[in-house]
């Protein structure tokens, strides 16, 4: 009874397929030459694109935000905590940035339209600051969108007060200027890095 | 804002169709989303839909035996490429993008149950004979042709594929390599496919219906104890997850989870399912191929039992 067709053959191959698993695992886990406090992302998810709608009822396209550094992010105006927070914290890293957060475009994604009409959503966005636009779009535009960058979202059965809650990501998808995705944020306050990482997409040129 | 939500809210959907305009109100119908695919892969439908156009073409072929066409094994085959095809070109796929016990449950559907399914009916003959006669010496001159006979003889190594089977599985659950599978749709979809395609190969190697001596890659003893010890890499990767505190895969929270779910739990329930069924499948696999064992030693002893009993005792080398 013979385990294999040739013993010696199989035993190799085995020994080099472990040996070239280990070399993945060792590439993919070590960071990247220039390391961000966010994670790095770039290679992963596509070009910044998308069809919505701005605060000011307009049609936006991601054309219009080539040269800017654009930080991407899904939520909506009826959030108790998730939304405000992560919007504070982002204001937070612009300020400390100075006069290069021009550079910068915050695109704040409401995934809940029935809501967050234009004029509330234009309102809310502002008053993170002058660099915050709100999007939002029917629900096939928002679905396009969710999934081009593979997040998801979920609006609950409204309540005996038309109150419902959204599942949304907590996911901040940085652009560099080219519109490619470069970094995964996750605010979480004045040491998070964000400021930092902007500086150096920003003061990146194009390769 | 309150009374006429439901209504205001099917109201953009209709003005605004996406893909197919004519197709609006089917593609409306819940039960059509649910089955049509949430990123549609071409290939996966062509292999799939090939599958089955082959295999039913070949299943009344004369040349196919008659216990290769039993309907026991038309009814696993169909199933288990229905399972495969569901998990990766049905919503549920959305679903097991973004929970991560239904991601471990498409990979059992994928890397086990769908898998066994189609290699338990032995399909292979069915296929082959359901392909056109002008096609033949084609598709007979690539399955013959050195490069894949080697790239196939090599992964049908029995330590190449128990590694592979188990390496598989370890690989694409190392929490970055996770991370950039959930992000990436190319890494994604690569990931789905090996655990698909590696489930098929491993599988077959191990329920291939014939004996050593009728041509399969290892005999019955051999295949069941590597069956077993596939098991152990297994648990130990699936009760290290459900029994982990801290959460290994952060991008579920990123990315937004489907509904209200603890991460622990979520976690928990995953390292369950890879833990629990998976093994399951070796058992009952191991026990198909003991009564396939049984039976085939007993085809074997039959005829010698005549012999033996015309011409004395001999002694056959149990195989």
């Amino acid at each position: 009874m013979k385990l294999l067709n040739s013993p010696r053959l199989g035993r190799r191959l085995a020994l080099f397929m472990i040996a070239l698993g280990a070399n993945c695992l060792i590439a993919c886990t070590q960071p990247a030459a220039n390391h961000f406090h966010a994670r790095d992302i770039t290679g992963l998810l596509p070009d910044l694109q998308f069809q919505l709608t701005s605060g000011s009822g307009r049609a936006m396209a991601a054309s219009e935000l080539r040269g800017k550094t654009t930080l991407l992010y899904f939520g909506y105006t009826h959030c108790p905590d998730a939304c405000p927070m992560t919007l504070t914290y982002i204001d937070d890293a612009l300020k400390r940035l100075g006069a290069e957060a021009s550079a910068v475009r915050v695109l704040f994604v409401s995934v809940d339209p029935r809501r967050d009409t234009p004029q509330v959503l234009q309102r809310y966005a502002s008053s993170f600051g002058p660099q915050v636009v709100g999007l939002t779009g029917t629900d096939d535009q928002l679905t396009a969108v969710t999934k081009r960058y593979r997040v998801a979202y979920r609006r609950e059965t409204p309540d005996a007060n038309g109150d419902y809650a959204v599942y949304h990501s907590s996911a901040v998808f940085v652009f560099d200027r080219d519109g490619r995705a470069r970094l995964l944020a996750a605010p979480s306050g004045p040491d998070d890095g964000l400021a930092d990482d902007l500086r150096a997409l920003i003061g990146r040129h194009p390769q | 804002m309150t009374g006429g939500l439901p209504l205001a809210s099917r109201e953009p959907r209709r003005d605004c169709p996406t893909l197919v305009g004519f197709a609006v109100p089917v593609l409306e119908d819940p039960l059509v989303r649910w089955l049509l695919p949430w990123e549609p892969s071409p290939v996966i439908i062509l292999l799939c839909a090939a599958g089955v156009a082959l295999y039913a073409r070949g299943s009344n072929h004369p040349r196919v035996p008659a216990a290769a066409r039993s309907g026991w094994r038309a009814v696993s085959f169909y199933l288990g490429l229905a399972l495969i095809y569901a998990a990766l070109q049905t919503r549920f796929d959305y679903l097991a993008q973004h929970m991560f016990w239904i991601h471990r449950l498409q990979h059992l559907v994928l890397h086990h149950i769908g898998p066994v399914l189609v290699c338990l009916a032995a399909p292979w003959q069915s296929i082959a004979a359901g392909v056109p006669v002008q096609w033949q010496a084609g598709a007979r001159r690539i399955v013959g042709s050195r490069p894949v006979r080697l790239a196939y003889d090599t992964l049908q190594q029995p330590l190449v594929a128990f590694v592979l089977f188990n390496g598989l599985i370890y690989f694409w659950l190392w929490p970055s390599i996770h991370f950039r599978a959930m992000l990436s749709l190319r890494e994604y979809e690569c990931m789905n496919w090996s655990m698909a395609a590696d489930g098929l190969l491993f599988w077959w190697l191990m329920l291939d219906p014939r004996s050593r001596e009728q041509g399969a890659r290892m005999a019955f003893g051999i295949r069941i104890v590597v069956v077993l010890l596939a098991m152990g890499p297994q648990l130990a990767i699936g009760a290290y997850l459900s029994l982990h505190r801290g959460t290994l895969y952060d991008v579920y929270a990123v990315c937004g989870r489907l509904w209200p779910i603890v991460p622990a739990t979520d976690q928990e329930i995953g390292g369950l399912i890879t833990w629990i069924p998976a093994s399951m499948m070796s058992v009952v696999v191991g026990l198909v191929l003991w009564q396939r064992w049984i039976r085939n030693d007993d085809r074997v002893r039959a005829p010698l039992g005549r012999a033996a009993a015309a011409s004395g005792p001999i002694e056959r080398p149990l195989s």
